[in-house]
């Protein structure tokens, strides 16, 4: 059972499933709603449609901009009318994923506590897995008349989505391509979210995670998760490149009074960068969908849920892949990238894998790199092409 | 395309699964593909070729023959191609036999060294032989196992691969007129090209 409904912010849609989904963790999340914004127009047969899956910071708004920091959509650059991702043939959609804060299920959404007071759930949102996400996305894709996916894209988080969907439904697609990804969360990558959750916890106004309460958001805490994060989506080269060592006048108030007013008077222009980077992601960020996404990132798995072979995830794959990774990125290597290729090899999966030479890191997959966006479009072209869609 | 890529596309039966080791700029699996309906995909090692081959909607991997044929399943593809690159992988003996692991068939092209101008120079001159074909110094060459087309049909022996079809070609990738003498062809040919099979199917 699902209603679409038109909502107030920007122009995305909302579809609400009574009956909820069941989740890995073994409990019943019902009702859930999510949120989703489409482009194009879906053809007759229901054939054309991609399903973009947001990076973990990333949500619905691909294409247009965002309705609260104004800025234009995450892959604005890669989907639209003529654009690798084009519009005027393919209909786009993407969806906030379960967990997210930006309308679709998450720790912010209401629910009746066992007085029956509504409230945010917060920290006892059931713990979701990307597994999870996807299914909910299928629900979606189902509701909106989706006979088949023509391709699911993603990069980072998205492209661990990309990867579940291929080993969950691998007969509701053509075509893959997961980005800047791996078959599973390093334990250098789970380490690094676990240093953003304890700056979040560690902020007095997180308050057990029930901050609604006082009205307030532990705005420090996930301002530190931010900046740290941020670094690991970067790269030296590119650190270098924007900021070197240069310096600026630090803000007057800066140190306070217990410290000497010389330490932080001037102040690096990574670190002002760093700074923004921040303060502007509170406005648009929960912090317990922060824990809650971070979390479901680190349990991803792939092989683990095949008794440890990803080649058996693979078996008889029927999907097109195509693997992209960045030379730069240390985040999601192209090491990481090698492994999922071979595994797919093994599986005698038929896939495409190129790494893009760039020093932009992690975040080249939404940056002007114009090797990749000809590899999308080359590639959704071919699958089109194959599959006698042309 | 050139002409032994014509010749080795002659040698694929419509509609099969093809490997091509050193796909280049992907002209031969896109040949196999449009015009012959096979499924045939690509690994390069230049990753410009490979984005290249991508960007055009080839299904095409970043690899090399010494390092990435182990990572195939056995029998996954009907053939296996490697084009003019048999003389400058690390261990040839051992990408033949992971050629014929993963394909029924494996086709094999390679400059020939037992061409007459490549005997004759280094008789008369004592020094490292340099051709059209052969143009690179000792010392900055790719080439590291170079063989003849009777060392090549020795191993192939030793192996106990059945040797379907060869010619000889010229450098242009013409068919060479040496059809029936290995040793005329041997000494005239440039170029070499082998259809195998593997003996115990």
């Amino acid at each position: 059972m699902s209603s679409t409904t038109p909502l107030e912010i920007g122009h995305h849609r909302h579809i609400h499933f009574q009956e909820g989904l069941e989740l890995d963790c073994g409990v019943t999340l019902a009702p859930i709603d999510l949120a989703y914004c489409t482009y194009g127009t879906l053809s007759e047969r229901g054939d054309n449609a991609i399903l973009i899956c947001h990076a973990f910071t990333g949500d619905q708004y691909v294409a247009e901009s965002h309705p609260l920091t104004g800025k234009s959509g995450w892959w604005e650059r890669m989907v639209g009318p003529g654009k690798p991702i084009d519009t005027d043939r393919f209909f786009v959609i993407c969806s906030n994923v379960l967990g997210g804060c930006m309308g679709s299920t998450g720790p912010r959404s209401l629910r009746r506590n066992a007085e029956g007071v509504e409230e945010p759930w917060g920290t006892d949102f059931p713990p979701i897995t990307i597994r999870d996400m996807v299914r909910a996305q299928y629900k979606l894709v189902h509701a909106l008349g989706v006979q088949r996916l023509f391709a699911v894209v993603g990069g980072s988080m998205g492209g661990m989505q990309v990867l579940e969907w291929t080993v969950t439904y691998p007969h509701m697609m053509l075509a893959a391509m997961p980005i800047a990804t791996a078959p599973y969360h390093s334990a250098q990558n789970i380490a690094f979210n676990e240093v953003g959750r304890q700056a979040i916890i560690a902020d007095p106004d997180w308050r057990g995670g029930r901050y609604w309460q006082a009205d307030v958001v532990p705005a420090r805490g996930l301002a530190v998760a931010r900046m740290m994060a941020h670094i690991t989506y970067l790269s030296e080269e590119a650190l270098t490149r924007k900021f070197g060592r240069r310096t600026r006048r630090g803000p007057v108030s800066g140190p306070g009074p217990e410290g000497p007013v010389s330490l932080f008077s001037d102040i690096f222009e990574v670190e002002s960068y760093l700074r923004y980077q921040g303060s502007s992601f509170v406005r648009r960020f929960d912090a317990n969908s922060y824990l809650s996404i971070t979390r479901a990132m680190d349990w991803f798995d792939i092989a683990a849920d095949h008794d440890g072979e990803l080649t058996a995830a693979f078996a008889r794959t029927p999907v097109r892949f195509c693997v992209v990774s960045f030379s730069s990125d240390w985040l999601f290597p192209t090491s990481a990238a090698r492994a999922l290729v071979r595994a797919l090899n093994q599986a005698a999966a038929n896939v495409s894998f190129v790494e893009i030479d760039t020093d932009k890191g992690h975040d080249a997959f939404l940056l002007d790199e114009p090797d990749f966006d000809r590899t999308v479009r080359g590639f959704l072209c071919g699958v089109a092409e194959h599959a006698g869609l042309v | 395309m050139r002409l032994d890529q014509r010749l080795i596309a002659n040698m694929i039966e419509p509609g099969t699964r093809v490997l091509d080791i050193g796909s280049g700029d992907g002209l031969l699996i896109d040949h196999l593909f449009r015009h012959r309906g096979c499924d045939a995909r690509g690994i390069e090692l230049n990753m410009k070729l490979v984005t290249r081959s991508v960007a055009h909607g080839l299904p095409v991997v970043h690899g090399d023959a010494d390092h990435d044929l182990a990572h195939y399943p056995d029998h996954a593809f009907d053939y296996v191609v490697l084009q003019r690159t048999l003389q400058a992988v690390a261990r040839p003996r051992e990408v033949l036999r992971q050629m014929l692991r993963i394909g029924r068939y494996a086709i094999v092209s390679f400059p020939n060294f037992g061409h007459w101008q490549l005997r004759l120079k280094l008789l008369l001159s004592g020094r490292m032989p340099m051709t059209a074909v052969w143009h690179t110094a000792w010392y900055d060459t790719p080439n590291i196992h170079p063989c003849t087309i009777r060392d090549f049909l020795a191993l192939c022996a030793e192996e106990g691969y059945s040797v379907e079809q060869w010619m000889a070609v010229d450098e242009e990738g013409e068919r060479a007129p040496w059809r029936r003498s290995i040793r005329l062809a041997n000494l005239f040919g440039e170029q070499a090209l082998f259809l195998l099979r593997r003996r115990d199917d």
